[in-house]
């Protein structure tokens, strides 16, 4: 029996006006498995990404995700319902503390309210301490516990990346989705990068789901990837297909390469 | 601090019971001081309530006064009506649920104006509110049972510093405990950025909503306060300038900092106090006031840094 896939794009397609920026991409994310979705700038990449953490609608095809389809729920219905992502370009919460970022995400599974919050009864306490110990072992896990009374924005670079991830995976996810982790990284921080998401895989065992054009990144850790070029999926393999395929040589390096 | 006094609600409590005493003392006070020092309370409720939809979650509203006068004419009509009807001797009485209906009846009229105009984001939010504001204030000199364009009068003086400072510690009690706790940073996430609070699944509509419903309701409680103060209500109390002075305060007391908002509108009081005489010119200072700050310290007046402050409760 096949088991259904975690999340699924069958003939996804948007258009702005005129433009179709993805045309009837289909891919499908098994539960625990890394993929990485990748191509030249402009390919469509993060729109994608969009599409299926529901900032935009598609206007053609179907999203489902944990076999249910995703069409009108907004983004934070959607983490609620297992999802959980991080952004291209870094967005904590800049006025709060490392720990408060964290622990902000982790109500998401908590049954709070307004009323709890004013009478402060015995049960809310509890419960609030009982998250403060679980950000304090999110911190600790991906040794962020030193800075947590600092401001979220005063880390350096390769830890304001940590952070967020550490902050999406505060909400329990069922599927990791990381849109180009690795932008503006040197080459350190990169291995540093590559290494946190394996470790991620086998600590939490979720899928994942990377939009990267850095190769070395995608190569060196997905175990499936699917290529993107003019909003269209050129290519779906493992790795070592990818590399020796020749339509993404193309795509990458220009016809003449092939 | 022994650990019974950190708990919040040891704290709401003593402030309440200071309250009464001082109330209660109230009598060998000048009542010209005493009456300040009212102003002072209603200021402390209107600018920390306010804090909650402008400094915590950063929507810019500029219809306090608004929701204010709801709560002031719903209340003064309430207790007018009780006083035709029971007689004055029970009136004292019917203090607290008139406040209260007049902070829930403000309350969801921040309900009905929050649910459509906070979508919109800054500048725009901010010309919605100010147009409701006038709106309410229209309708109030057009509504013959208000008392039309000039007002409500021979309201019955009930409001004393007990209510006042009793209220306007509950006020700074529940923004404090909504904001220190879980659920609350939530109105800080979608303050800090609202997409990123979304993509860890809250829910910012609702939460800009809850911040407007809330404030609107100790607004209404202020209103309320106000118009048993003053015995006498009319529209033009209630105009934009008076909007414009919370949100002064909230500005000068520094964005999202109870502590500072509150000394702001203590300040702020009293000096509009002092300037009586020059009543004209009150507004070119406060102009003034903000276009320094701007320059020279555009975080607040009284904003200090709380990076090293540990997080509250954990262990």
């Amino acid at each position: 029996m096949i088991t259904a896939p975690l999340l699924e794009l069958q003939n996804v397609t948007i258009r702005f006006g005129g433009l179709t920026a993805v045309s009837k991409v289909n891919l499908r994310v098994n539960a625990g498995e890394l993929v990485g979705l990748i191509g030249p700038n402009g390919a469509g990449k993060t729109t994608v990404f969009n599409m299926i953490t529901g900032v935009y609608q598609p206007t053609g095809g179907k999203i489902s995700f944990n076999s249910e389809a995703t069409a009108n729920k907004p983004p934070y219905q959607l983490t609620k319902s297992g999802m959980a992502r991080t952004f291209q370009n870094i967005r904590l919460f800049g006025s709060m503390s490392v720990f408060d970022n964290v622990r902000t995400a982790t109500q998401l599974h908590q049954r709070h309210g307004i009323c709890q919050a004013l009478w402060r009864a015995k049960a809310h306490e509890a419960s609030e301490r009982e998250i403060c110990t679980t950000v304090m072992e999110l911190l600790e896990v991906f040794s962020l516990q030193d800075f947590r009374d600092e401001t979220a924005t005063s880390l350096p670079y390769g830890g304001q990346r940590r952070l967020e991830i550490v902050r999406a995976l505060a909400t329990q996810p069922k599927l990791l989705l990381l849109d180009e982790p690795a932008a503006g990284m040197n080459p350190a921080e990169k291995d540093d990068l590559m290494q946190l998401i394996e470790f991620i895989r086998k600590r939490y065992g979720m899928a994942i789901l990377l939009v990267e054009h850095d190769m070395k990144v995608v190569m060196g850790i997905c175990e499936r990837i699917a290529v993107l070029e003019y909003g269209i999926k050129i290519a779906e393999g493992t790795p070592k297909e990818i590399q020796s395929h020749p339509k993404v040589i193309e795509a990458y390096l220009g016809a003449a390469a092939v | 601090m022994p650990t019974i006094m950190k708990d919040p609600r040891v704290q709401l409590i003593a402030a309440v019971a200071l309250a009464i005493i001082v109330g209660l003392g109230s009598g060998q006070m000048n009542s010209y001081y005493q009456g300040v020092a009212i102003d002072v309370g209603i200021a402390i409720i209107l600018a920390v309530s306010l804090n909650l939809i402008n400094g915590h979650t950063g929507q810019f509203s500029l219809g306090h006064a608004g929701f204010m006068s709801v709560g002031a004419y719903i209340s003064a009509m309430m207790t007018l009506s009780f006083q035709k009807s029971m007689g004055a001797e029970m009136i004292p009485w019917m203090f607290l649920p008139a406040l209260l209906v007049g902070g829930l009846v403000a309350a969801f009229v921040g309900l009905l104006v929050g649910v459509p105009s906070l979508r919109l984001r800054g500048d725009y939010l901010a010309i919605v509110t100010l147009g409701f504001g006038e709106i309410i204030r229209v309708i109030f000199q057009n509504v013959e049972s208000a008392g039309g364009a000039s007002g409500l009068s021979g309201i019955p003086k009930l409001t004393g510093l007990a209510w006042t400072f009793g209220l306007a510690a509950a006020t700074v009690y529940a923004v404090g405990c909504l904001v220190k706790s879980t659920y609350g940073r939530g109105f800080i996430a979608v303050h800090d950025d609202e997409v990123a609070a979304s993509s860890i699944g809250l829910n910012p509509t609702r939460y800009k909503v809850t911040a407007f419903v809330i404030g609107a309701f100790f607004a209404g409680i202020a209103g309320g306060l106000y118009s048993h103060h003053k015995t006498f209500i009319s529209p033009q109390g209630f105009d934009f300038m008076k909007s414009f002075e919370v949100v002064v305060m909230v500005i000068l007391g520094g964005m999202g900092r109870t502590a500072g908002v509150i000394v702001a509108a203590v300040v702020l009081t009293l000096l509009s106090e002092q300037l009586r005489s020059a009543a004209e010119f009150r507004m070119i200072l406060y102009a003034l006031l903000i276009i320094i700050l701007m320059i020279a310290r555009p975080q607040g007046l009284f904003y200090f840094s709380r990076k090293k402050r540990p997080s509250s409760i954990a262990k």
